[in-house]
């Protein structure tokens, strides 16, 4: 159980890029799957050869956001579909991420990692390591929140909101977009490369159907708590991540084997997609609906 | 001001659609110039209007803002110098957004968008009056969704979004015509008070006659592609909608349908 928290916080980082492209720039990026590994597969070699482990992880973050940016140029500059965008950047990253390991998996078991000072203090799946996963999701929250508050984040919201208005206000949408796009996937990569030191390796299929997860913790942490405000949508997602990471531990302790997680992601995400459309669930009152009515806000269903 | 030299554009050049909607157009708006340009469906003047903010290239031609050709400038470049409201009342505000956001992105038209707050202290109290030039009491809404405006307050929202910056060039594309009559003359009456408060340049396109007649100090009339009449402001004055009815069968020298004029 508090296993699943700390994944779900950590996951929460990925979920929080996947909602950059995917709710602020209504992008469907399929890159994710690709950029993950990237991240833990540059992380993991860098450590492994002797490079500090901060440095590692900045690292590997930047490769994802590289990895982004070729999506969004793609995109753009290419004219390409998005979709098949991110599906090119993403198989055209497996065979990088084999170069990039040299071989399909990377332990790092007996490395210096940014968990061997939490694992030494003997802090790993207990309440403190909660709380500093909590935080670190919390302050990467709290920075996408300003970031999209400042005038070039208004832009990126535009962008994905209103595009034809926002260039005709000045905007150069390419450019918003590459840089969503890079920001996203590295934040993603961020994930992968604190994930492999996590769980003590980096593996080249480590990434596949990610992008599952991380529209599954938006869509259904949004369902939950709602999107009303950035703040409110921020949060939802990196709750959203802990529910699908939870749900997982639960379905797995109720028997099913890891190889039908990606079955239950797809479940997961398609009951989320589904059932608000659908009359009789509307009548139940979700969270959201009792805290709005209690906020008496009479225009919120309209607003949504 | 606004030089538009010998301007042609043709859809889908060299298949059977083929359809020429500028036909070598030339056209000089001075500073302070509040043109109304009519003239019936294909007659160009969306077109016209699109070359000018750039957001279709130009065929031949030229095109210059102050002496200097911006031809080659892409749409979001020239949004430095050019204002515009959609016909669609959707299309001028991001609709997620809140008033006061999307204000926020209209003052920064043409400037370079940096990390320092999108909405301060100093901005709202500044968007507060700027609406309240409105009367339409969104001053006291900063934070609502534009979504939950109505089509009317969204266009007014729009060509306020457009024009506070002061574009050296407003332009106008039927921003009336979807709105009910009353919410048309609102934004109407809108119009013509901005556009004397900032003096500006301001080429807007309308399928009304009598508000063409009406707004501004100079009226042109498209058909097929071309400027075929330019009535300056001493004439216009006096100008009736018959009048503009009856000089068009005279220039094309057939007689007109009025409905395809009058929408």
């Amino acid at each position: 159980m508090n296993a699943a928290l700390e994944l779900g916080l950590l996951y929460g980082i990925m979920a929080l890029g996947v909602y950059l492209t995917f709710r602020i720039l209504n992008f469907p990026d399929l890159t994710v799957d690709g950029s993950f590994t990237t991240g833990a597969a540059v992380a993991a070699s860098l450590i492994i050869n002797g490079v500090p482990a901060p440095l590692a992880t900045l690292a590997g973050a930047a490769s994802g956001a590289v990895a982004g940016l070729v999506t969004g140029v793609l995109y753009t500059k290419g004219r390409i579909d998005g979709l098949l965008a991110g599906i090119l950047t993403m198989i055209a990253l497996w065979s990088i991420n084999l170069r990039i390991m040299g071989k399909s998996n990377l332990p790092l078991l007996r490395e210096d990692t940014l968990m061997t000072p939490l694992r030494d203090a003997g802090l790993l799946g207990g309440a403190w390591s909660i709380l500093i996963f909590g935080i670190a999701a919390l302050v990467i929250k709290f920075a996408i929140d300003w970031f999209l508050s400042t005038d070039l984040g208004l832009s990126i919201q535009a962008t994905g909101n209103n595009e034809q208005m926002i260039r005709s206000l000045g905007v150069n949408t390419h450019r918003t977009t590459i840089l969503t796009l890079a920001i996203s996937n590295g934040l993603v990569a961020l994930c992968g490369a604190l994930i492999a030191q996590y769980q003590g390796f980096a593996d080249v299929s480590m990434g596949i159907g990610l992008i599952l997860v991380g529209l599954a913790s938006v869509i259904v942490g949004q369902a939950v708590f709602g999107r009303r405000t950035i703040f409110l949508a921020s949060l939802a997602v990196i709750g959203g991540a802990v529910i699908y990471r939870l749900v997982i531990f639960f379905a797995l302790g109720a028997g099913l084997n890891p190889n039908d997680m990606k079955l239950i992601s797809a479940l997961l995400v398609v009951a989320a997609l589904l059932l608000p459309r659908w009359g009789f669930l509307k009548r139940v009152p979700s969270l959201r609906q009792m805290r709005s009515a209690a906020a008496g806000s009479a225009n919120y269903s309209k607003a949504n | 001001m606004l030089l538009i030299q010998n301007i042609t554009k043709t859809f889908f050049p060299g298949t059977v659609n083929e359809r020429v909607a500028l036909n070598d157009v030339s056209l000089q708006l001075n500073t302070g110039d509040f043109v109304t340009v009519i003239g019936s469906n294909g007659a160009g003047k969306s077109t016209l209007l699109n070359m000018i903010s750039g957001r279709l290239p130009i065929d031949s031609g030229d095109l210059s803002i102050d002496g200097s050709s911006v031809k080659r400038m892409p749409d979001y470049a020239r949004a430095a110098y050019v204002g515009r409201v959609f016909q669609d009342p959707m299309a001028g505000t991001a609709p997620d957004l809140s008033i006061e956001q999307n204000l926020a992105l209209a003052l920064r038209r043409g400037q370079r968008r940096g990390l320092a707050w999108g909405v301060t202290h100093k901005r709202r109290a500044f968007f507060r009056e700027e609406l309240l030039s409105l009367e339409l009491g969104l001053e006291n809404r900063l934070k609502a969704r534009v979504g939950l405006l109505s089509g009317g307050q969204r266009q007014a929202l729009s060509l306020l979004m457009a024009s506070f910056t002061q574009p050296r060039i407003l332009l106008l594309d039927e921003h009336t015509a979807a709105l009910d009559p009353q919410r048309a003359e609102l934004v109407t009456t809108l119009t013509e008070s901005i556009v004397e408060k900032h003096h500006l340049t301001t080429l807007m396109v309308t399928h009304n006659m009598e508000q063409a007649l009406r707004l501004g100090n100079r009226l042109i009339m498209m058909h097929e592609g071309q400027i075929i009449l330019d009535v300056d402001a001493e004439r216009k004055a006096t100008m009736t909608v018959p009048d503009l009815l009856a000089e068009f069968a005279k220039i094309k020298g057939a007689s007109l349908d009025d409905r395809a004029l009058l929408g």
